[in-house]
């Protein structure tokens, strides 16, 4: 009888592996966590959007002050749909900081004119150098940092509505 | 003969569209000059074993994805810094995870990975003596002295039939 019972050995070995297999099917490889998490937001030193006589860098992030750092372009369309979120995000009171990615000056200005500006700054970010440092992929992303300037949380892509009191909020008052 | 040579000339219409479109394809993946063939190797091997963060298969040779473009810039320039390959996947990895390198490295969370495929091997390995071991036992003490005595019986029977 153990001997027979010892035959289905190979046949739970493949059910397990099939179970472990068809769960991975079903993995979203976006929602992978960014390579910085619990790490130091990069160095950079960069001119602002607003301003490009004035530069700013990392110790923008080390006010004290959680901050959802926000990747967009103008050419992204996804970052259009998100604009209502962030507004409101900024209006419950969460700082902001956004990288102007890979446009020119004009089309962000453009853009924030446009569509609002939540931001309390940009980084302007021609060439996406701070952004391939923040390992930045597609726009937008975010990034929480927080008061040491330590990214606590990553989130690719578009925020949707029901995500800012679902996700956003809460990783903020988290690390608060 | 006219079906023939309309075929001919819609068959040389899709090869010219092809070529082309293929034209068009490798237009979008800059060329590089190398003045060290050394270089050029390895800045082919590395940029073939990097996996594109946002396309879920394809090299960042072969992706016309920005952030590719941008990685094969970086290659490119680390190469000429005298940066080593390891040292450049490092950097990869460090920005952008453990997703762009289409092999694993070997380490706590990976074991698992790379162990499991030679422990089944070795497994099946052994198995297989086993099996043959019981086998060749049991073919040399099949026989009780009372089946031996009847197959004999059976046998010269056989004989003197």
């Amino acid at each position: 009888m153990k001997r027979r019972l010892l035959l289905l050995l190979p046949l739970a070995g493949f059910l397990v592996l099939s179970v472990f297999l068809y769960q991975g099917l079903s993995l979203n490889p976006f929602h992978r966590d960014s390579a910085l998490m619990a790490r130091d937001f990069p160095e950079f030193d960069l001119a602002t959007l607003e301003d490009a006589e004035r530069r700013v860098d990392r110790s923008l992030l080390t006010t004290g002050e959680v901050t959802l750092v926000n990747v967009w372009g103008e050419w992204c369309p996804e970052c259009k749909r998100e604009m209502p979120q962030l507004l409101d995000l900024a209006e419950r009171g969460v700082r902001l900081v956004g990288i102007s990615y890979k446009d020119t000056r004009e089309k962000g200005l453009g853009f924030l004119e446009e569509f609002g500006d939540p931001f309390e700054i940009n980084i302007f970010d021609p060439d996406g150098e701070l952004a391939f440092e923040l390992g930045v992929y597609g726009a937008p992303e975010t990034f929480l940092v927080d008061a040491d300037g330590v990214i606590r949380y990553h989130h690719t892509g578009y925020i949707a509505p029901g995500e800012v009191r679902e996700k956003i909020l809460p990783e903020v008052e988290k690390w608060r | 003969m006219a079906l023939i040579r309309s075929c001919l000339a819609a068959l040389c219409l899709g090869v010219l569209g092809l070529l082309a479109a293929g034209l068009v394809q490798g237009a979008a993946i800059e060329l590089r000059e190398f003045d060290d063939p050394v270089l050029e190797q390895r800045y082919r091997s590395l940029t073939a074993s990097l996996r594109c963060p946002t396309c879920e298969n394809q090299a960042i040779n072969d992706s016309d994805a920005p952030v590719s473009g941008d990685m094969r810039e970086r290659v490119y320039l680390l190469l000429h810094e005298g940066v080593s390959d390891m040292e450049i996947r490092d950097h990869m990895v460090q920005r952008f995870g453990d997703y762009v390198l289409y092999n694993p490295r070997l380490e706590g969370r990976t074991f698992l990975l790379w162990g499991l495929p030679a422990a089944l091997v070795l497994l099946g390995g052994v198995l297989v003596i086993l099996v043959v071991r019981a086998r060749r036992n049991a073919s040399a003490s099949a026989l009780t002295p009372e089946e031996r005595a009847r197959l004999d019986a059976l046998i010269n029977r056989e004989r003197t039939e």
